[in-house]
């Protein structure tokens, strides 16, 4: 029973990641792609993590899992963050479809 | 001193945790690099422990478990939506929203929230103000207030309630 239900988290895992990566493909500039990436493949690694968890119980390899996708969920948003704030600073420019950059009106005020 | 002790306990149990099956050997070699990293780390963590104590904080993050899973998966489904779509249906932007928040805790918690939340990425943040900046997949409005509760409207209550 357990190795179903994790085998089935694992599958779902699976495919949100492969939609994180279709829309690192599909979408059009870094902050909409770093969208697709930090959602979808942090619940995606996540699943994954926790189906192994459930397979292999409390041994070694199973609670290893387990705080792996605990600290993903904490630094997966952080480094996301972190690089679209960076990319900004950088000068990357939004999509040319974006409807309003409040920040960028921010920053030329100061 | 305190702040330590309590730093201790935690190292300590994640070093058991990690170290999964407990023995004697690892635990006692835990206790070193338990010292070791409270040695190196005091300084970075709050210090405000007496917090620690307090029931109805951790009440509040237990309200908060499920409604952060409802909505990361709820995020999840939009953005496959999104990137299955034939036309790519997106309006990008980024949007400012106001925030009554200010520890730091509640403030990345705040923010980390927000990037796994459907649509909206955190990209900066001015404290001094209480203003964060959000880039938004699917911009639905463009105003500070209406923005601020279609996005931190949820989580800002409970955050709250947990961190000051």
């Amino acid at each position: 029973m357990n190795n179903l239900i994790g085998m089935i988290l694992i599958v779902v895992g699976l495919i949100f990641d492969f939609f994180g990566c279709l829309g690192l493909v599909r979408l059009p500039d870094v902050y909409n792609r770093l969208q697709a990436a930090t959602k979808c493949v942090t619940l995606g690694t996540f699943s994954i993590m926790l189906g192994t968890f459930v397979i292999s119980g409390f041994t070694a390899v199973g609670i290893k899992a387990l705080l792996c996708g605990i600290f993903l969920l904490i630094a997966a948003p952080t480094a996301a963050h972190a690089l679209s704030r960076g990319a900004y600073k950088a000068g990357v420019k939004l999509w040319e479809g974006s409807v309003v950059d409040k920040y960028g009106e921010d920053r030329a005020k100061k | 001193m305190r702040s330590k002790i309590v730093l201790f306990i935690l190292a300590y149990i994640l070093w058991a945790l990690l170290n999964w099956v407990p023995d004697w050997q690892h635990l006692l070699v835990g206790v070193f690099v338990s010292v070791f990293v409270v040695y190196l780390t005091a300084g970075l963590f709050p210090t405000r422990f007496k917090y620690l104590f307090d029931i109805k904080r951790y009440l509040w993050a237990l309200y908060f478990i499920p409604v952060f899973l409802y909505e990361c998966i709820r995020a999840n489904f939009d953005v496959a939506y999104r990137v299955i779509h034939p036309d790519l249906p997106i309006k990008p932007g980024i949007v400012k929203i106001k925030t009554g928040l200010k520890s730091d805790i509640a403030l990345t918690f705040l923010a980390n929230s927000i990037t796994l939340t459907p649509g909206t990425m955190t990209v900066d943040i001015d404290r001094s103000n209480g203003i964060l900046y959000i880039h938004w997949i699917n911009v639905r409005d463009t105003d500070i207030e209406g923005a601020t509760k279609l996005i931190a409207g949820k989580f800002e209550r409970i955050l709250k309630g947990i961190f000051e």
